[in-house]
């Protein structure tokens, strides 16, 4: 009789033993997950309290101010990134739409602020489409087919402006001006447009059937191919709203600026968007992210180098090396933190 | 009946015949248009001017054709050409022969790419990531190197490496030449090019089979890196002078085009190397075919567009085989 009661005993020991090691891991996935989500939040509030603490020109107001202002270019660039991550993709051609909308709103400030905004975005919006069309219906590589638009988009922006020679400017339009150059609260508009755009894009990603499809189609394209989700659709609107979210950062900066812009603008942008997206604990791989965290990214990112100017005065090369730096030090962090508790296999 | 199969059999066997030779033909119809259509194009001249251009996006290719064979992609290239530079003029300036100096620029590039491969093999983090990273990074390092600013050098040999010919080919061109043969050899007759594919088809059933995957690719980035170096010298060399913030700029995206445009799948698991040299001639042959028709550069850039966006869709892998 006693027999069997052992081997139950051990059993049940066996399989609560077992189950204490898996209850243990999960808090330990959950408390990475945590800190990968919101890790870049957590930096960002160290980074800015001990900058303000041991540089005191950077805690200023002032300073503040123009470190949110710099960001919200790059910042809505990154938000529209942060969904075509998620979705599995990327789009390297952010820079050079980012640059054609700069222009064509500079272009047709003369015929009134509405035109010149609605036909940057047109075009900005275009260069999407025929990208995501490309990209889910030929079912061509994402890299390869945005690094055409790159060089493609970045060709007609030189084209427009006759070789690069022509800078058009906005003279006097005031209701097109005050997007870039007015303020509430004493924070330039900018900014808060950023802050819209992040709210949207958290209620889009987070609370519509549309984030919940970009998610899975990122998680598993072949998988949510069979639930029956609109994959290609998915696809092709993630480019879609990646294009919109560069030419309004192209009509913002032209807006505070007033035109002018050299057509070679917004180079390398794509760099610091990825960048930002990837310091916000989205991965690469598709299918998690979060748009908080490429908020933080993309604070975290002009913070730093704020910090280096005015704390360091260091030079811009060096800021160059403490960008890739900090960009490498946070994705082995990522990696290394991921894998200890057996999110990502091999 | 039969006809009717037959003839489907054909056209899907044209098909894919066209997608594995599409380089070579595009080169071909590019060659032959330029004969008819370009004045001057049949000349020994025209060769020597391609041969003389078209090296260091060969040499920088054929490293990528490796990472990308294993899955991955080396966005680091351009700046480790600029660190080459870089380092190559501190030495020259501070009185090192040039036969060392250009051994420690090309050590440099060894460095660098041991570094990306220590982070994709050990770290884990993706490969895109891991060199963005040295991308923004390395072109810093580069400038501070030199302060900044533009080195002129003036070294004999740059002379003979800019100019030299034997039996009427560029030296240059005869490097790229070997190298490609030495990196075609790799591929295809060596156990480590056997390694690197098995990984870029399957990296978790490779670590199973107990394949050494983390040496394999810290090897593979090293080699990308070196040649990515030496491709950096030899950009020093035609400049007769380091500039950090010019050398190698995007270079890692004409990379990539060559060796995509060539035939390589950026899911890894085959290389072309070949086809990777075809890419690279292809893609210099039509920038000079655009030049020599006045072509402005934007308008350039928009038909390269479209040609990387055709060179992908012809060879997309046909539904039934995906």
């Amino acid at each position: 009789m006693t027999a069997p009661v052992t081997k139950q005993q051990k059993t049940v020991a066996v399989a609560a033993d077992h189950g204490g090691r898996e209850a243990a891991r999960a808090r330990a996935r959950s408390l990475t997950s945590l800190i990968s989500r919101n890790g870049a939040v957590a930096v960002l509030i160290l980074v800015v309290a001990l900058g303000a603490l041991l540089v005191p020109t950077f805690g200023t107001a002032d300073n503040l101010r123009n470190v949110a202002l710099a960001a919200s270019f790059i910042g809505i660039i990154a938000a529209g990134m942060t969904f075509v991550i998620i979705c599995g993709g990327i789009d390297l051609s952010v820079g050079s739409t980012y640059a054609l909308a700069t222009i064509i709103s500079a272009m047709y400030a003369p015929r009134g602020s509405f035109i010149a905004v609605l036909y940057a975005l047109l075009a900005a919006g275009l260069v999407g489409l025929i990208q995501g069309l490309i990209i889910a219906r030929w079912r061509l590589p994402a890299f390869i087919v945005t690094l055409a638009g790159l060089t493609g988009v970045r060709g007609l922006v030189f084209y427009i402006t006759h070789e690069g020679n022509d800078h058009p400017k906005i003279e006097g339009r005031l209701a097109f001006e005050a997007l870039g150059t007015g303020s509430l609260a004493t924070i330039g508009t900018p900014v808060w447009i950023m802050l819209v755009v992040f709210a949207i894009g958290w209620w889009a990603l987070n609370r519509t059937p549309f984030g919940q499809s970009v998610q899975a189609v990122g998680g598993n394209q072949g998988a949510a191919e069979l639930m029956g989700l609109p994959v290609k659709r998915t696809q092709t609107i993630v480019y879609v709203v990646s294009g919109l979210c560069a030419g309004l950062s192209g009509i913002l900066t032209t807006a505070l600026s007033g035109g002018g812009q050299e057509a070679r603008i917004g180079d390398a942008y794509e760099l610091s968007a990825i960048a930002a997206v990837v310091i916000g604990g989205t991965l690469l791989s598709g299918g998690v992210g979060s748009m908080v965290g490429t908020l933080a990214g993309v604070l975290l990112l002009f913070v730093i180098q704020n910090l280096i100017v005015q704390g360091a005065n260091l030079n811009s090369y060096v800021q160059q090396v403490v960008s890739g730096g900090f960009l490498l030090v946070v994705v082995i962090l990522q990696a290394v933190l991921s894998r200890r508790t057996g999110t990502s296999e091999t | 009946m039969t006809t009717l199969a037959a003839n489907i059999k054909d056209r899907s066997a044209v098909a894919s015949w066209i997608r594995e030779h599409g380089v070579y033909i595009a080169l071909v119809l590019l060659v032959v248009y330029n004969a008819i259509a370009t004045p001057n194009f049949v000349t020994v001249d025209t060769v020597q001017l391609l041969f003389s251009q078209v090296p260091p996006v060969i040499i920088v290719s054929l490293g990528m054709a490796l990472v990308i064979g294993t899955g991955g992609v080396d966005l680091s290239v351009g700046s480790i050409m600029a660190i080459a530079s870089a380092v190559l003029a501190k030495f020259v300036v501070g009185g090192t022969p040039i036969g060392l100096a250009m051994l420690y620029a090309v050590a440099a590039g060894l460095l660098v790419g041991i570094f990306n491969g220590l982070v994709v093999a050990f770290a884990r983090v993706q490969p895109i990531v891991a060199t963005l990273g040295v991308l923004v990074a390395g072109r810093g390092i580069a400038l501070v190197i030199t302060g900044g600013a533009l080195v002129e050098l003036f070294v004999p040999i740059f002379k003979d490496i800019r100019l030299g010919k034997f039996l009427g080919i560029p030296y240059v061109m005869i490097v790229a030449a070997l190298l490609a043969v030495g990196v075609a050899f790799l591929v295809r007759r060596t156990a480590f090019g056997y390694r690197l594919l098995a990984i870029g088809g399957n990296r978790r059933a490779s670590v199973l089979a107990g394949l050494p995957v983390r040496r394999t690719l810290i090897v593979v980035y090293a080699i990308s890196g070196t040649l990515a170096a030496v491709a950096g010298v030899i950009a020093t060399a035609r400049l007769r002078a380091s500039d950090p913030s010019y050398i190698g700029l995007l270079m890692e995206l004409s990379a990539i085009t060559a060796v995509v445009v060539g035939g390589t799948s950026l899911n890894g698991g085959r290389v072309r190397i070949l086809g990777t040299v075809t890419g690279a001639i292809l893609l210099q042959l039509l920038e000079t075919t655009l030049v020599s028709h006045n072509a402005p550069d934007s308008v350039a850039r928009m038909v390269e567009a479209v040609i990387i966006i055709a060179a992908v869709y012809v060879q997309r892998p046909s539904r039934s085989s995906r």
